[in-house]
C-alpha cells in the first residue's frame, strides 16, 4: 500500500533535487532530463529564495490559476538551452489576454522538464505554486490532462519562444489545441514555453491530481536516504510508492520507430535473479505503454510503469534506454480519475493503438 | 618487414610492445609508472627498443596512450587561461557557461565567459546570423589575457558554419591562438559538450608540451621515421598534431585499449574481457572489436560532460588482494598490496596472504615458490577461492546481455588467480602476452570518423539518412588517416526526437579503418 503522503510547504534546493527525481519517475520514461530544468529552478530560489507550496483548498474558488510548462522535444531542449524569458513572456502574455491576477501557477505534468518550469517561474514571480497537476505522471499530449475530463478548455493558451515570438491560441477543442501547438512548436524551433489551461480554483479542486509535487519529493528522499544509510533502494521505492515489482533484468534490445510524429518503441529484457529464464517487453510511445512478462500483459497506461536502474533505483527515460542496462521494472497506480470511462477513451492502450483492454495493475498483479 | 610500438600507461605500470607488420609481438617491457608520466614512457620505449635490437629506422608508427590530460585536470595544473564564446544568444542565457563547476578548477581555466548572438534550430535553420561586431569587440578585449579559446554554437553538431566563421574571425584579431571549436570534440548537448570544449581549450599546453617531448624522445632513440599517434578513449587514433589541438578527447584511453587488446589477442569479435590488475578488476565486452560504450553522462575532474566512455563494471579483487579471515569468515579485499606483490606477497617471500596466494596454493597458477604457500590449510585456500570466484560470477552476470553463454578473455597481470570455469561462460580464453594487453591494443588501434546529427525525414527516407550518414562517417574516418578500403561503419544509432512531429532523427555513427 502506498505511504501517506507527507505534504511539504516550502521548496527549497534541496526539495528540488528530490522533485526532480520523483518526477522523473513519475514521467514513467517521458518527460526528458530533468538536469536543464533543475539548473534553472535552482538559479531562480537562489535568487529568490524559497517558494512557497499551497494545497488546492487554499485557493479561493474564483481565483485564477495557471498550469506553466515545456513543449516539445527534450533532445533540443538540452542543446537549445532556453533563454530564461520564454516562460515569463507565455506567462505574462496570457495574464494580461485574460485581464486578471494570477493567483498561483501550477504544474501540467509529473516529468523532470515540467516538474521544474513551475517553480522556476513561481520563484521569479513570487507566486505560490499548487501541490496538483493534471496528470500524476507525464503523458505526450495536451489535452491528455485530467482538466480536459473535466472539460476544461486549454485555451486561450500561448506559446513563445527564446526569439520573441509568442502565439495565442484560441481553439473550438482540445484536440486542435494539441495539433495546432504541436505543430507550431516545430516551426518555433521544437522546443518552446506554454502557459495553457488558465482555470478557476473552483475548477482546480474538482478535476487536478493533488499532492503530486509532495509526493515526487517523497519519492525522490526516499531514494537519497536510502543511499545514504545504505539500504536498499529499490525497496525504499516500492514502500513510499506502493508500486509492485514487475521485473528485474538486462535490456537486450531496444527498437524505435516514428510513426505519426511519435517515437514508438520496444524494449525487450532478459531477466535477472529471481526473474532469470524470463522475459519482459515493454511498448513505449515517448512513455512507456504496455509492460508484458513472458507475453502476458501485467501493467498498461495510465498505470505508470516506470524503468529504473537496477543500482540506483534512478528513473531512465525512453530515450536513455541503452542495450546492456541493468534495469527494475515497477508498476504503480494511477490516479483513480484515470479509471473512469472518459479517462480510459482518452488515454488507456486503445488510444495508442492497441488491442488491450485496460485492467487495473492491482488486478493484474494479485497473488 | 616494418614495425610499430604500442605504449600504454597504466596506474601502477607503463606498458611498451613492439609489433611487426604482420601484427606479432616482437617484444613486450613493463615499467614503474612515474609521477610526472614521461620519463616512465621514456624509460619504456628505451627498454623495448634495447631489448628487440632491431633496426629503428624500420618503425613506422609509435602508438601513445596517456594520462598527461587527465592528471593535468585532476591536479590543475598547468592548465590554460581560457575565453568561452558561446553563440546562442538569446537562446541559452538561462545557463551560464561554467555552472557546476568546481571553484579550484574554474580559478584554474579563469573566468572568462561571452555570450553572442547566432546559432542554429535543430533543423539547421540560423537562430539569428552570427554577430560578427561582437565577435571582433570580444576578441580585442581577450587579447593577451587568455592563451586559448573555447567556441560553442548551439546545435553546431547539426551546423558547424558559426562556429568555423567565428574561428576566422578571432584568427583575424588575435593570430595564432588555440581555438576549440565545439563540434568537433562533442556531441548533442550543450553544456556537456561546452564543458569537454573548455576543458580541452585548457589542456593544449599539457598537450603540446606532452607531443614535443614524446617526439623528442622517439628522435633520441632515433626513431626518425616513425609518425606518431595518441590513443583516444573511443579506441582509435588521432595524429600527433590533432592530438594537440583536441587532447580531451586522449582522457581515460586505458581501459580501451585492454579491450581492444584483448580482442586482438583472443581473435574474437564478440566476448566480455575481464581485465584484472593488481588492486581491482575491470569487466567490460567486446562488440564488434570495440568496446560497449556506457550511455551515463561521465564526470571528468568533478565537471560532466557526454562523453561516449567503455561500459565497465570494476571490482575490488586482483592479484594483491589481501585474504584473511575474521571471526570465522574469509574476506576477500577490499585492500591490496598493489604494486608491492613482488615483496610482501608469500610466493615472493612476504608476510601476507594474498589472492595471487591462494591460487598458486591450489595450483592454479606457478608464479613464485609454491613451498612458500604450503602452510595454508587447504580448506581455507579452497574456502577463499570460492569467495573470489563468486565475486567474479556476480560481476560477469552483471555485463552480460543475453542468457546465451559467451566467451570470455582473461587479460591482465593478476589474471592467474581466475580458476577455469565462470558462470555463463562457455569458452575461456587466456591469450599469450596476456599481460601487456593494453599496450598491445595501442599498437593496433585503428583511425575512426563519427557523427552526430539531427536529419529531418520529412523530405528523405530514413535508408537515405542513414546512408548519408554513413558516408560521412566514413569521409571522417578517411580524412583522419583510415586506408579507404578496410574502413567499415562499426555503430549506428538512431533515436527519433520524442514529441516532435516532422519525422526528426539523430542518427550517430562511427566508422573505422586501419592506417594506410
Amino acid at each position: 500500500m502506498k505511504k501517506d503522503i507527507e505534504k511539504i510547504k516550502k521548496i527549497d534546493v534541496q526539495v528540488v533535487e528530490d522533485i526532480a527525481v520523483g518526477a522523473a519517475l513519475l514521467g514513467t520514461g517521458g518527460g526528458g532530463d530533468p538536469y536543464v530544468g533543475k539548473l534553472m529552478a535552482i538559479q531562480a530560489l537562489q535568487k529568490n529564495g524559497p517558494v512557497e507550496l499551497i494545497d488546492v483548498d487554499d485557493i479561493p474558488d474564483d481565483a485564477l490559476v495557471v498550469p506553466v510548462a515545456m513543449m516539445g522535444a527534450p533532445t533540443v531542449l538540452v542543446e537549445k538551452v532556453p533563454s530564461g524569458k520564454e516562460i515569463f513572456k507565455a506567462f505574462d502574455s496570457l495574464q494580461s489576454f485574460l485581464g486578471k491576477e494570477v493567483y498561483a501557477v501550477l504544474p501540467i505534468e509529473a516529468g523532470g522538464v515540467n516538474s521544474m518550469i513551475p517553480i522556476m517561474v513561481a520563484a521569479e514571480k513570487k507566486l505560490p505554486l499548487v501541490d496538483v497537476d493534471g496528470m500524476g505522471r507525464a503523458f505526450p499530449e495536451l489535452q491528455m490532462v485530467t482538466y480536459h475530463l473535466y472539460g476544461v478548455s486549454a485555451t486561450p493558451m500561448v506559446l513563445a519562444d527564446e526569439k520573441g515570438n509568442s502565439i495565442l491560441l484560441h481553439t473550438i477543442s482540445n484536440f486542435w489545441t494539441e495539433s495546432l501547438a504541436r505543430n507550431a512548436t516545430v516551426v518555433m524551433g521544437g522546443s518552446v514555453m506554454i502557459a495553457i489551461y488558465p482555470m478557476t480554483g473552483k475548477d482546480l479542486k474538482r478535476a487536478g491530481i493533488r499532492n503530486v509535487i509532495s509526493y515526487s519529493a517523497q519519492i525522490g528522499r526516499a531514494i537519497r536516504e536510502a543511499h545514504k544509510k545504505g539500504e536498499d533502494p529499490i525497496e525504499a521505492l516500492l514502500e513510499v510508492t506502493g508500486g509492485y515489482m514487475l521485473f528485474k533484468g538486462k535490456i537486450s534490445d531496444v527498437q524505435r520507430r516514428t510513426t505519426g510524429g511519435f517515437v514508438r518503441g520496444e524494449a525487450h529484457i532478459d531477466g535477472i535473479d529471481q526473474y532469470k529464464g524470463e522475459a519482459m517487453t515493454i511498448n513505449f510511445q515517448n512513455e512507456n505503454l504496455i509492460a508484458r512478462r513472458n507475453g502476458k500483459v501485467v501493467a498498461t497506461v495510465p498505470d505508470l510503469i516506470c524503468t529504473v536502474d537496477a543500482h540506483t533505483a534512478l528513473p531512465i527515460t525512453t530515450e536513455g534506454l541503452r542495450y546492456g542496462q541493468r534495469v527494475f521494472i515497477i508498476g504503480i497506480p494511477c490516479d483513480k480519475k484515470w479509471r473512469t470511462e472518459k479517462g480510459i477513451e482518452t488515454v488507456g492502450p486503445r488510444y495508442f493503438g492497441y488491442d488491450v483492454d485496460y485492467i487495473p495493475l492491482e488486478e493484474l498483479n494479485r497473488g | 618487414m616494418e614495425y610499430r610500438i604500442g605504449i600504454d600507461v597504466g596506474g601502477t605500470n607503463t606498458d611498451a610492445v613492439l609489433v611487426n607488420e604482420n601484427m606479432e609481438l616482437i617484444e613486450s617491457v613493463k615499467v614503474p609508472t612515474t609521477k610526472d608520466v614521461s620519463s616512465g614512457i621514456f624509460e619504456a620505449l628505451n627498454k623495448v627498443l634495447d631489448k628487440s635490437n632491431i633496426d629503428r629506422k624500420k618503425i613506422k608508427y609509435a602508438m601513445l596512450g596517456t594520462t598527461h590530460a587527465t592528471n593535468a585536470i585532476a591536479e590543475r595544473k598547468r592548465l590554460c587561461k581560457t575565453a568561452i564564446i558561446r553563440i546562442g544568444k538569446p537562446a541559452t542565457e538561462a545557463i551560464a557557461p561554467l555552472v557546476g563547476w568546481p571553484k579550484d578548477l574554474v580559478e584554474a581555466v579563469g573566468n572568462h565567459y561571452y555570450l553572442i548572438a547566432g546559432g542554429n534550430e535543430f533543423d539547421g535553420r540560423e537562430i539569428s546570423p552570427l554577430d560578427e561586431d561582437e565577435l571582433r569587440k570580444i576578441a580585442k578585449e581577450i587579447k593577451g589575457k587568455v592563451e586559448s579559446v573555447a567556441v560553442i554554437s548551439v546545435f553546431s553538431p547539426v551546423s558547424n558554419k558559426h562556429e568555423l566563421r567565428a574561428k576566422e574571425i578571432l584568427q583575424e584579431v588575435l593570430g595564432e591562438i588555440p581555438i576549440s571549436l565545439s563540434h568537433e570534440i562533442g556531441s548533442l548537448g550543450l553544456l556537456e559538450r561546452e564543458n569537454a570544449t573548455v576543458l580541452n581549450a585548457a589542456l593544449v599546453e599539457v598537450a603540446r608540451t606532452t607531443a614535443n617531448s614524446f617526439k623528442d624522445a622517439l628522435k633520441r632513440e632515433g626513431l626518425t621515421e616513425a609518425t606518431v599517434y595518441l590513443c583516444q578513449n573511443d579506441g582509435t587514433l588521432m595524429s600527433i598534431d590533432y592530438a594537440m589541438r583536441y587532447p580531451i578527447l586522449t582522457i581515460a584511453c586505458g581501459p580501451t585499449n585492454s579491450i581492444r587488446g584483448a580482442a586482438f589477442l583472443s581473435k574474437l569479435e564478440n566476448a566480455l574481457v575481464l581485465d584484472v590488475g593488481g588492486t581491482t578488476s575491470d569487466i567490460g565486452v567486446i562488440s564488434q572489436g570495440f568496446p560497449r560504450e556506457s550511455s551515463i553522462a561521465v564526470e571528468i575532474g568533478g565537471v560532466r560532460t557526454n562523453f561516449r566512455m567503455p561500459d565497465l563494471i570494476s571490482l575490488a579483487l586482483g592479484g594483491g588482494t589481501i585474504i584473511r579471515e575474521e571471526n570465522g569468515e574469509i574476506k576477500v579485499g577490499p585492500e591490496s598490496v598493489g604494486y608491492r606483490i613482488t615483496e610482501e606477497a608469500l610466493v615472493f617471500g612476504g608476510k601476507t596472504i594474498t589472492a595471487t596466494d591462494i591460487a598458486v596454493r591450489l595450483g592454479l597458477a606457478e608464479v613464485g615458490s609454491k613451498e612458500k604457500v604450503k602452510d595454508i590449510p587447504l580448506e581455507f585456500a579452497k574456502r577463499a577461492h570460492a569467495k573470489m570466484q563468486e565475486m567474479i560470477n556476480e560481476a560477469i552476470d552483471k555485463m552480460k546481455t543475453s542468457k546465451e553463454p559467451q566467451p570470455l578473455v582473461l587479460v591482465g597481470g593478476g589474471s592467474i588467480i581466475v580458476a577455469d570455469e565462470v558462470h555463463g561462460v562457455n569458452e575461456i580464453v587466456r591469450p599469450k602476452n596476456f599481460g601487456v594487453a593494453n599496450a598491445l591494443g595501442a599498437a593496433i588501434a585503428q583511425v575512426s570518423g563519427e557523427i552526430d546529427r539531427i536529419y529531418s525525414l520529412s523530405d528523405m527516407s530514413r535508408e537515405a539518412a542513414l546512408n548519408d550518414a554513413k558516408q560521412r562517417a566514413i569521409n571522417e574516418a578517411i580524412k583522419a588517416g583510415a586506408n579507404p578500403e578496410s574502413v567499415d561503419v562499426v555503430y549506428v544509432e538512431d533515436i527519433p526526437l520524442a514529441y516532435l512531429p516532422g519525422n526528426a532523427v539523430r542518427i550517430r555513427v562511427k566508422a573505422a579503418g586501419n592506417l594506410i
